[in-house]
């Protein structure tokens, strides 16, 4: 009982330790004080009309998403292809490009970033919007690759020949025997992408045009400067907003999964 | 039959181009930034205009605030790395053992800051700082950037044991106790090397970026608080000298070969994909 009881309160603090910073965020969300740490008496959604009301925030907002379906469906294409690619080629082949898939992986992401910001101004388009789409691809396809490698393992190599034999061509192979089976390994390795593509900062920061702004950029700016705690309230807001999507988005995709497997 | 697996094997071709284009020529791009530097004073970026220097590496080891950047670097690293394997592996433990009906739901409010933006989760770190007055003291820079380092891996800590952890066999551990061996013998002789992979993981997956990232020390140090990371991003966006940073950046890439060589020798092969690993 009283095992029961440490285990649980230790599970517990943990949590707590997750989740102070983030509910701090939500509670003074609703508070007008300019800064954390200063009650102010006054309580309403002024933080969250600014929010609806400030231009650049909605700007941020919706290059964020933008660019991250663009690079996580490029880097999707990308990383389906190239692990077919990998799969199917010659053993030293494989070897040689599944290693330098991996090196975005390994590589700490400043020597990325940086590596791509002296390609992109060496071919000459600088910083632009491509760079930034380059710098997101590269982060992001080599966990396409890794994810659906295992399901092309799992393929009964049968499947494809069988295919063949029953008069398809390579190409129809491919899409209507290959392609359906890895499907649930490309998706995960989109979602993968999406999310890296979402958090990312250092290549976004090196890649991207002078006067665009992502949300991590965006935070960074407002925060990184010592002194104060935040230069923009409103982010609070924006914090409590993408929080909730997050919850509700993960519960959704909980539940689906569960009625799934109850089936 | 090779003349049938051709189709799928072209697909390799355009796959390969991309990364000739853009994985190893930027990286030898690196490695000739390093070694050169500009001829006249303004910058050019023209190949032909380039010559040859070691003078890019000789000043980085020359400054004494460089090298002290190194050292906090790997002493934050591997503080915040043994922190979070210490708070994580009772945690992943007690998750894996428990036959609670709330286990599920615990683990996804585990995982769930994974996804919530970093660059914010910092921030949200730098508030709360900030409210019990941490962040007033100079002296506690390293403090809050540790706290804020500890905070942001966690969760990246604690997912890969778990995953370790639930695959372990129950029947292992009831035969070292028939054996008689008690519970923290088992705990350490039995669990521990077995869920090594996972530890291997973990490291990884915590070491490298806090070695290098730098928006947490940036964002929590108060200024006081320089990683090599952040030594390259001066020299790239303050001091606009690429090859100094390039520099910078090809001795960051050997410290990351020679720690991926060490750590290989711990870990499988199979166990790829650590930084996605579980989340969806």
């Amino acid at each position: 009982m009283v095992k029961k009881f440490f285990k649980g309160g230790y599970i517990f603090l943990a949590l707590a330790f997750l989740y102070a910073p983030i509910f701090l965020l939500i509670v003074y969300s609703f508070n007008l004080s300019p800064d954390i740490g200063v009650w102010s008496e006054e309580w309403g959604l002024n933080l969250y009309r600014d929010l609806f009301t400030n231009q650049d925030i909605i700007q941020t907002v919706v290059n964020t998403l933008v660019l991250a379906l663009l690079a996580s469906t490029l880097s999707t294409v990308l990383g389906t292809i190239g692990a077919i690619g990998i799969f199917y080629s010659k053993q030293r082949t494989n070897k040689v490009l599944m290693g330098i898939t991996n090196i975005p992986v390994i590589n700490a992401e400043i020597v990325t970033a940086v590596s791509i910001a002296l390609v992109c101004t060496m071919m000459a388009f600088g910083r632009t919007y491509a760079s930034l789409l380059i710098g997101h691809i590269v982060l992001c396809f080599p966990f396409v690759v890794l994810s659906v490698i295992p399901k092309l393992k799992q393929l009964d190599s049968n499947l494809y020949e069988a295919a063949l034999d029953l008069g398809a061509t390579p190409t129809k192979a491919l899409y209507s025997v290959i392609l359906p089976e890895i499907l649930p390994g490309i998706f995960s390795g989109f979602m993968l992408a999406v999310t890296l593509s979402l958090d990312d900062y250092i290549v976004t920061t090196f890649t991207k045009p002078a006067t665009f702004e992502t949300i991590s950029t965006y935070v960074y700016n407002a925060y990184a400067k010592g002194g104060k705690s935040s230069s923009a309230p409103a982010l609070r807001a924006l914090s409590t907003i993408i929080f909730l999507v997050i919850v509700a988005v993960v519960l959704i995709k909980n539940f689906t999964s569960k009625k799934k497997e109850n089936n | 039959m090779s003349a049938l697996k051709f189709s799928r094997k072209q697909l390799g071709i355009p796959y390969a181009i991309f990364l000739a284009l853009f994985v190893v020529l930027p990286l030898l791009l690196i490695i000739l930034y390093a070694f050169t530097v500009e001829n006249s004073a303004v910058i050019t970026n023209d190949v032909s205009k380039f010559s040859f220097s070691l003078e890019n590496f000789k000043n980085f080891f020359t400054q004494s605030s460089n090298i002290r950047a190194i050292y906090i670097s790997f002493g934050l690293a591997i503080v915040t790395t043994a922190i979070c394997l210490v708070i994580a592996y009772p945690v992943a433990y007690i998750l894996a053992r428990s036959e609670m009906r709330q286990k599920n739901i615990l683990l996804l409010l585990i995982i769930l800051p994974m996804w919530i933006n970093f660059v914010l989760r910092t921030a949200a770190m730098k508030e709360l700082l900030f409210k019990i007055g941490f962040y007033d003291s100079n002296r506690l820079s390293f403090l809050n950037t540790l706290i804020g380092m500890v905070y942001d891996y966690l969760p990246f800590t604690i997912l890969p044991l778990y995953s370790v952890l639930i695959k372990l066999d129950k029947n292992v551990l009831e035969a070292s106790a028939d054996l008689g061996a008690n519970d923290l013998q088992t705990f350490f002789k039995v669990v521990v090397p077995l869920s090594n992979p996972g530890i291997v993981s973990a490291v990884t997956m915590v070491l490298l970026p806090t070695t290098t990232s730098y928006v947490i020390s940036d964002t929590l140090g108060n200024g006081n608080v320089t990683i090599i990371g952040k030594l390259i991003e001066n020299q790239f966006s303050t001091m606009f000298d690429w090859h100094a940073g390039s520099a910078i950046a090809m001795i960051l890439l050997i410290i990351i070969f020679i720690t991926m060589i060490f750590t290989n020798k711990f870990s499988d092969v199979e166990s790829e994909n650590v930084r996605g690993g579980g989340l969806w």
